[in-house]
């Protein structure tokens, strides 16, 4: 994975230092609560509920064993022993203290890592799939461009005062693990015709309070112009993005008011224009880049076989391991979603396991992934077993993958400032629920999003079902909905009809999983059988 | 429409330029593509830079107003005037504050006049701060990719 040199290091430091003067001229009075602000949040650090919450980047979610053990320690030194991952690939911590957090912040440096951008009207962390390096199905690693995306928008002096925040994601195959057309730009490396490598973009997706898909908006950007291209973008979004109203200020409302074909010619004149300003890093910057994603040295001649002969251990394989590219290995995925559990959540104890199993059994790399999940990328089946043992030990075994009980969620009025609903609760009494009834493994894939308000970090509009949490008239309140999708078949969620309270949205979930296991037709998930019979059915059991 | 809205030389507070302090009234972009004697101009965030753009020849100075700090509308102005190669001063006014002054020079902007009066101190700090850029603009700095290879 990629390492720091002099220069990258040299700039985490120099942010902690400037984030530690601005601090000091705040404590100090000499700047307002209004002028903080936008710095703090640019450094990661929102003012929630209860306390100050840090948001740590986690560049396309990739981490080492050394970063995954200093996240465990800073949840340690810092927090309450325990950190949250998220479903942009970072992790969060909820009980910071302002006058902590610039050592919070040297802390992280000195494991190459940062809160840099985080938060705030500015291009954020990176995101990408979770089996990048690993994936059969990918045409190249997409890490390498996110890397060099990330140098090119830390710190970039005209895009620091957007609108509103942007995302990025880089995903580099078909199959799509990161939601990428519910970014503000999402990249999708592809090869042309002539077969050469290129990126296609798609601009103006998102969630929120107005989903969005994002539409195509160039087919093919080569290699050498991808930083140019990118500055296009955000340059016409800079100048035209709404700033009078900030639900209306994301690049999505803009695409979709100026309409595609509109913005995408606007794009291309400043691409014209900037091309002749000679900001594009050479290819060379890239090979340099890419020689820290080279493939770990896979063993030959391993055994492709583990003994499934202990029934939890093999439902456990066939839930959460992925085929990997190269044959004896495989990416397994560590549940963060235990029955009953915090989704996301991992102690201080567990991320030091992870860390350790990283180490042990997948060339020192671990994964976050946008389901608020740990990927271990690069596992020998024959080791599976023993692996596995660990994990149940550590309470980490949970074998439900992309089934009903790893629910995405949003730490929602728990934590949340913004938050209408309690997120958490719900998951709970949801995982729970199927854990009782039985019914989560014979579901199979179910993606279930939970969202405490319509800010939608719990991606509720991406669910084949998904909850918003409302507020009606002082009580909290659930609305349905069915048939949303983040991957390549991307669909937004639609509602069912009138919400729900706490219990009801549980029994509400069962009954709309019941419809699917009546009508569902050979080999459907529920998403399919939803599309095939659509929401008549379900209305009718949900409102009965 | 009010014109003779410029800031005066004694209200920069920081210069990069050899040059003489400007000192000409600056009007709105719609007097100055009105007028064929102005030399100064202000651009406020909702104008098009581009239209000034035939004029460059005639103008000494730009005033880019931040009526707040968090439209960012001003960064763009400034680098797209430099990069069609206007070479006059570009003046930041309005709501300047310690934490722009350093990516404000970085997108072309050589003169500061805040509404209020910085801490020189702590402006003088945030100037020097970054020793190196991972971009490129116009600013004439060399980024770290630039660096790296040579």
């Amino acid at each position: 994975m990629y390492k720091y040199d002099n220069y990258d290091q040299e700039m985490v430091d120099t942010r902690v230092a400037e984030f530690r003067d601005q601090t000091r001229r705040r404590l100090e009075g000499k700047m307002t609560e209004d002028q903080f602000k936008p710095l703090r949040l640019q450094n990661g650090l929102y003012l929630q509920l209860h306390a100050y919450m840090l948001r740590v980047a986690v560049p396309y979610g990739t981490l080492n064993s050394t970063q995954m053990h200093a996240l465990a320690d800073i949840a340690d030194k810092y927090d309450r022993g325990y950190g949250h991952f998220t479903t942009r690939q970072n992790i969060q911590y909820n009980w910071i203290k302002l006058e902590e957090a610039p050592d919070l912040l040297a802390d992280l440096a000195k494991v190459e890592m940062h809160a840099i951008q985080t938060s705030g009207n500015c291009i954020r962390n990176i995101s990408s799939d979770q089996y990048a390096g690993a994936a059969a199905d990918e045409l190249v690693d997409p890490r390498p461009y996110a890397e060099l995306l990330r140098q090119w928008s830390s710190f970039h002096p005209e895009f620091l005062h957007l609108p509103r925040k942007f995302k990025i994601c880089v995903i580099a195959s078909d199959t799509d693990r990161a939601a990428m057309r519910l970014h503000d730009i999402g990249i999708q490396i592809v090869k042309n015709d002539a077969g050469e490598i290129g990126c296609a973009f798609y601009v103006g997706g998102g969630m929120g309070r107005t989903p969005m898909i994002a539409p195509l908006i160039r087919e093919f950007v080569p290699l050498d112009q991808l930083i140019t291209y990118s500055e296009a973008c955000l340059r016409v979004y800079n100048r035209y993005g709404r700033r009078d109203n900030k639900y209306k200020a994301r690049i999505k409302i803009l695409v979709h008011e100026m309409g595609k074909d509109e913005y995408a010619r606007q794009v291309e004149e400043e691409f014209a224009h900037l091309l002749e300003q000679g900001i594009e890093p050479p290819l060379a910057e890239l090979e340099r880049i890419k020689t820290y994603f080279q493939d770990p040295e896979f063993k030959t001649g391993l055994t492709d076989k583990a003994d499934r002969s202990d029934e939890n251990f093999a439902r456990w394989v066939d839930s959460n391991c992925m085929p990997h590219k190269t044959p004896g290995y495989v990416a397994v995925t560590i549940s963060l979603k235990p029955v009953g559990g915090i989704p996301g959540d991992a102690s201080t104890e567990q991320m030091h396991v992870m860390a350790d199993l990283a180490k042990e059994y997948s060339f020192d790399e671990c994964r976050v992934t946008h389901a608020q999940n740990i990927v271990l990328p690069h596992v020998e089946i024959g080791r599976l077993n023993e692996l596995y043992g660990k994990l149940a030990e550590a309470g980490l075994a949970t074998a439900n993958i992309d089934h009903i009980g790893d629910i995405i969620a949003c730490p929602g009025l728990d934590y949340c400032s913004l938050a209408n609903a309690r997120s958490i609760p719900v998951a709970q009494k949801i995982s729970q629920r199927f854990a009782e009834n039985g019914k989560g493994e014979t579901l199979g894939q179910l993606k279930l999003k939970i969202s405490g308000c319509i800010n939608a970090c719990g991606h509720h509009h991406a669910g084949h079902i998904g909850i918003l949490g409302v507020d009606k008239k002082g009580t909290e309140n659930y609305q349905l909905l069915l048939g949303g999708s983040e991957a390549e078949d991307t669909s937004l969620a639609k509602i069912t009809g009138p919400g729900f309270d706490e219990a009801g949205i549980v029994d509400a979930v069962e009954k709309a999983a019941d419809v699917y296991l009546a009508q569902r037709e050979d080999g459907e998930r529920f998403l399919d059988t939803y599309r095939r019979i659509g929401m008549d059915p379900f209305k009718e059991a949900l409102y009965a | 429409m009010p014109d003779n809205l410029g800031t005066s030389p004694n209200e920069v507070q920081f210069r990069f330029r050899e040059d003489e302090v400007v000192d000409h009234p600056a009007v709105t972009v719609d007097s100055f593509l009105d007028q064929s004697n102005a030399a100064a101009v202000r651009i406020e965030p909702g104008d098009d830079t581009r239209e000034l753009l035939p004029h460059l020849g005639r103008i000494k100075l730009v005033e880019v107003n931040f009526p707040g700090f968090m439209d960012g509308r001003g960064y763009s102005a400034a680098r797209v005037l430099r990069e069609a190669g206007y070479e006059g001063e570009i003046r930041a006014v309005g709501e300047v504050l310690i934490d722009q002054l350093a990516i404000m020079r970085r997108c072309g902007f050589d003169a500061f006049a805040p509404a209020d009066m910085l801490d020189e101190t702590d402006a003088e700090r945030a100037f020097g701060l970054w020793d190196n850029v991972y971009q490129k603009t116009t600013d004439g700095r060399a980024p770290i990719w630039q660096k790296r290879h040579g």
